[in-house]
């Protein structure tokens, strides 16, 4: 049961061979038993679970079901959900109970989906590796002394050890693909504007993007149907028809022009990593495809450019955090700078403080047009990088990561080398194109992922080629050993 | 402004003094400029706070629309250009009644840029001032200092009010200048319905940025922001001890210190609040919440067909239409619904442009005013203070009688016609019959009739009166002064 996809299980659901609540206790038992391995998930919400499966059972009773109804899922907690601690990893939030449903939540309930719970996920999404979570590091299915990936670490873990069918993510940086490739599923960071950031706790405004994390590329069609689409409380969600994308998910490769930019083919790649992307290649090529070697000349800018814009928006966005409202107060402040400084210094961890002092440093009067405008400019660069790309090709293709899952404490005293772990996911953020990491094979049993790139707006082109590869393929199947 | 007559004994500098004024005028948008939230005014705190003012977690902006169209019908009528794009931006600091640590303002481009307005300066000339600029932005909450016991409150109530912050060129060279201007403006953005301009609730107030140099100079002198200013009088008065304390230091072998400061009307004084040094780093940068605001043609010139008719056009008109003096057109035109009021009233006459503005401007303001109300209040409406002008006209009732039944009025007793009846005012004007009470008083005052006679021609109003008082004032006066004027020359 727990290897059957999404819609194998709405199968089962309409055709009452379970019943949700049976899916769902299913799931909450699961967790239960081996949930504290991988610290995947923060908050198990087994009540309002059931309560959410009984509701869909009669929902699939009465004949209102749709594709999602009953079937379990778990939330990155960064989305806010009504009456449910919303904690972002931080001791900041650690005691904050939203009022209100993020829309991805509220949407995703309104079809049917149980929720299980909030997965674990890096102090405010900033990390590469969820070592940076409050509630302590995720551990990497494939090997317990590796990190997942991050930010959207948890949800990757769990949907790889089986703990949920599917799970939410967000990227800002690669936070859905880098977990996504370095536990062995399937990840999609949409086109920046398609799915609603209304109630997902912001880390970089211009960058986050929320997207499905599940271990088929049909699953992530399904998920996405239901979380895409305008918001009229997102004033950068776009207004843009949301089509069918399970419906050219069988579409024929014949002819398809894939992109191969060199500068994501270089020293920096890991060798063996390489030769698993050049075997994902050949894959694609006897489907039909065709391999052009392309240039993204601006590419080696995007990591310095990201790293100037991301904390300069958080170090804004994170201004609200101040001890007065909600979220953690420092103890028996003196006076309103006290508590200020108390309360920011105790309830942010090391990296979330490290980027708000950098974003503010690059905001600040007499740096500003040397730092911020400066990536502004670049940001424009790389977008006519993929612009002149996309002129030739129809996807692009890469490696997602320079190599597989790196050891717990590998990377966490050197900040630039995580940073870096991000140098192929991070280009997409700032250009805001639909981006997925898709399992093409192990290096020493641990999973590589394929990085798919597409046009704006390309989503359904982009699951139909990777739904095409997972046809030929069983990368996608492979699943941990549950140690 | 001279520094000689001053008390303190200088004599040689002349000064110039150099004013720019950054007006906040709150628009008259039912909901938040970012959210759905009232902005009614005196709610309980914290009960007009939804989830965006309060800047919780996840939550994102969105722009009212109606506050767009409101900038935009100001530029056109300050004669500016409405933006094609502008960009609202972030305005990075911490305080407590800033929910998100951030306001929400616009930065590098406004919405309004490069307009400019009229005044009429106390010679009777006019000056142009220049408009730099209006912004929209958000306001913030209030901290309230009192009754928590050394803590303080904090209301959100306040903080998403959508703002239009209307920024002067320093064109300004007097105290009373800035307050013409700030008057001026006053009356615009009522005359716009964008705000309802009251200055005791915080809808309209203003900065004022003060500096002095020696006449003749062109380079400005250091200059001090007043913040906060939220009457005509505390602007005037606070800019003209600003001024004072300039010109003293600079005079005493000092310098103006560019800084914050704050006006302390209860001491008629101003006082530092932060100089330039202690000035925050506002790392101002575009937010990324909110996308540009793109308007086009179509919208503007949509913006622009429901212009009213402006406070000078109006006034042109007045004088042009109806003859009126340009102080009376001027006061008729100060506020729109005096000017509707008075539109109205001559309308129910039917004409008398002149008689209607003297009753307007007299009767009715001077009673307006006593009884400390604003127009909309008034008990006589348009309608009925027309329907009594028209009662003077026809010469039922003589002007002296129409105070008498305005006042009535005002009591709410009525309609003129009402009044007039049920109180026997009509005018008497048959000429037999006001013969006849002349003959009388002639016949009742033999002593005075001699002396009048004998070249006391003063004694004319004496009879008027005697004749009126006989008739308890209805008599028709220009009936009464003829056939009197016969009878003591028989």
């Amino acid at each position: 049961m727990f290897e059957k996809t999404l819609s194998e299980l709405s199968q089962a659901l309409h055709a009452k061979k379970i019943s949700s609540v049976e899916l769902t206790q299913a799931y909450l038992d699961r967790i239960e038993r081996l949930g504290e391995q991988s610290n995947s998930f923060i908050t198990v919400t087994v009540e309002q679970a059931l309560v959410q499966a009984r509701a869909a059972d009669q929902r699939i009773a009465a004949g209102e079901a749709g594709p999602l109804t009953g079937i379990p899922l778990a939330h990155k907690d960064i989305f806010c959900t009504d009456g449910v601690r919303t904690s972002c990893a931080s001791r900041m939030l650690d005691n904050f109970i939203a009022p209100y449903d993020a829309t991805v939540v509220e949407r995703l309930a309104a079809a049917g989906m149980v929720m299980l719970g909030k997965t674990n996920m890096d102090e405010f999404a900033m990390g590469s590796s969820n070592e940076t979570s409050y509630y302590g590091p995720v551990r990497n299915p494939w090997d317990p002394e590796r990190v997942p990936g991050g930010s959207s670490g948890g949800s990757a873990a769990a949907v790889a050890a089986r703990l949920t069918p599917a799970a939410t993510g967000t990227d800002t940086g690669g936070s859905i693909r880098q977990p996504a490739a370095l536990c062995g599923i399937t990840g999609l960071k949409p086109t920046y504007g398609r799915v609603s950031r209304y109630g997902m706790i912001a880390f970089a405004s211009s960058l986050d993007q929320a997207g499905p994390m599940t271990r088929s590329a049909e699953d992530a069609a399904l998920l996405l149907q239901a979380m895409a689409g305008f918001d009229p409380r997102d004033s950068t969600s776009i207004d843009r028809p949301v089509p069918d994308y399970r419906a050219s998910l069988e579409h024929s490769l014949a002819g398809l022009k894939i992109g191969l930019p060199r500068e994501y083919f270089d020293q920096g790649l890991d060798a063996a990593t390489a030769a698993v992307i050049e075997a994902a290649l050949d894959q694609y090529r006897r489907l039909g495809a065709e391999t052009v070697d392309i240039s993204l000349p601006n590419s080696g800018l995007s990591v310095p450019a990201y790293y100037v814009i991301a904390p300069s928006e958080c170090s804004s966005n994170l201004s609200r955090y101040d001890g007065v409202r909600f979220g953690y107060r420092c103890e028996a402040p003196r006076d309103l700078e006290d508590l200020y400084k108390r309360s920011r210094g105790e309830g942010f961890g090391a990296e979330v403080k490290r980027r708000i002092m950098v974003g503010t440093y690059a905001l600040s009067a007499g740096y500003y047009d040397a730092y911020y405008i400066k990536a502004q400019k670049i940001r424009q660069l790389i977008s006519a990088d993929f612009r002149r790309a996309f002129e030739q090709v129809d996807v692009i293709m890469g490696p997602a990561t320079p190599s597989t899952a790196f050891r717990l404490g590998e990377k966490t005293d050197d900040p630039v080398s995580m940073y870096l772990s991000d140098i192929y996911t991070i280009a997409v953020n700032l250009a805001g194109l639909p981006g997925m990491s898709i399992p093409a094979g192990f290096v020493d049993g641990l999973p590589v992922g394929l990085q798919l790139i597409g046009g704006y707006f390309q989503e359904a082109r982009l699951l139909n080629v990777a739904h095409q590869y997972q046809q030929v393929t069983d990368w996608h199947r492979r699943a941990p050993g549950e140690a | 402004m001279t520094g000689k007559q001053s008390a303190r004994g200088f004599i040689d500098m002349q000064w110039e003094v150099v004013i720019g004024l950054e007006i906040h005028a709150q628009l008259a948008c039912k909901s938040k400029i970012f959210s759905g939230a009232s902005t009614a005014y005196g709610a309980l705190p914290n009960t007009q706070a939804c989830a965006v003012d309060l800047g919780l977690p996840g939550v994102l902006p969105v722009l009212n629309r109606q506050a767009v169209v409101m900038a935009a019908k100001f530029g056109l009528a300050v004669g500016a250009t409405v933006a094609r794009r502008s960009v609202f931006a972030r305005k990075n600091y911490f305080y407590p009644d800033l929910p998100k640590g951030y306001q929400i303002s616009q930065y590098e481009l406004p919405i309004v840029e490069h307009g400019s307005l009229e005044i009429e300066l106390e010679d009777g000339g006019s000056k142009t001032i220049g408009i730099t600029r209006a912004h929209l932005e958000e306001d913030a909450g209030k901290s309230l200092h009192e009754d928590f016991h050394g803590m303080t409150g904090i209301d959100l109530n306040r903080a998403g009010t959508p703002l239009l912050e209307i920024v002067s060129e320093p064109d300004m060279r007097s105290a009373r200048e800035a307050v013409a201007y700030m008057k001026k403006i006053h009356a615009l953005v009522r005359y716009l319905e964008i705000c309802d301009g009251n200055m005791q609730e915080g809808s309209f107030r203003c900065d004022a940025n003060v500096s002095v140099r020696p006449k003749g100079e062109s380079a400005f002198g250091t200059r001090t922001e007043i913040k906060n200013l939220n009457s005509f009088r505390f602007v005037e008065r606070a800019i003209e001890y600003e001024v004072e304390r300039q010109i003293h230091l600079i005079e005493s072998g000092g310098e103006v210190v560019q800084e914050t400061r704050l006006y302390d009307a209860d001491k008629g004084e101003t006082r530092s609040m932060r100089s330039k040094e202690e000035a925050m780093d506002y790392r101002y940068f575009p937010d990324p919440d909110l996308l540009p605001l793109e308007l086009d043609e179509a919208f503007i010139e949509s913006v622009r067909q429901t212009l009213p008719e402006l406070p000078d056009a109006k006034k042109a008109r007045f004088m042009s239409e109806f003859g009126l003096s340009a102080y009376d057109a001027g006061v008729l035109t100060a506020s729109r619904e005096l000017a509707d009021y008075y539109e109205t009233v001559v309308a129910t006459v039917g004409g008398e442009p002149k008689l209607c503005a003297n009753w307007v401007m007299g009767e009715l303001l001077g009673a307006v005013n006593k009884a400390g109300l604003e127009l909309p209040q008034c008990p006589v409406n348009a309608h009925q203070l027309g329907g009594l002008i028209l009662r003077i006209v026809d010469n039922t009732i003589s002007g002296k009688i129409a105070k008498a039944v305005f006042e009535a009025m005002w009591a709410g007793e009525g309609e003129a016609d009402a009044i007039i009846e049920a109180k026997g005012l009509k005018q008497v004007t048959d000429s037999a019959a006001i013969e006849k009470i002349i003959d009388q008083v002639l016949a009742d005052n033999p002593r005075q009739l001699e002396q009048y006679r004998a070249g006391k021609d003063k004694l004319f109003g004496f009879f008027v009166g005697q004749v009126m008082k006989a008739t308890q004032g209805k008599a028709n006066p220009q009936q009464v002064n003829q056939i009197l004027r016969q009878k003591l020359q028989g």
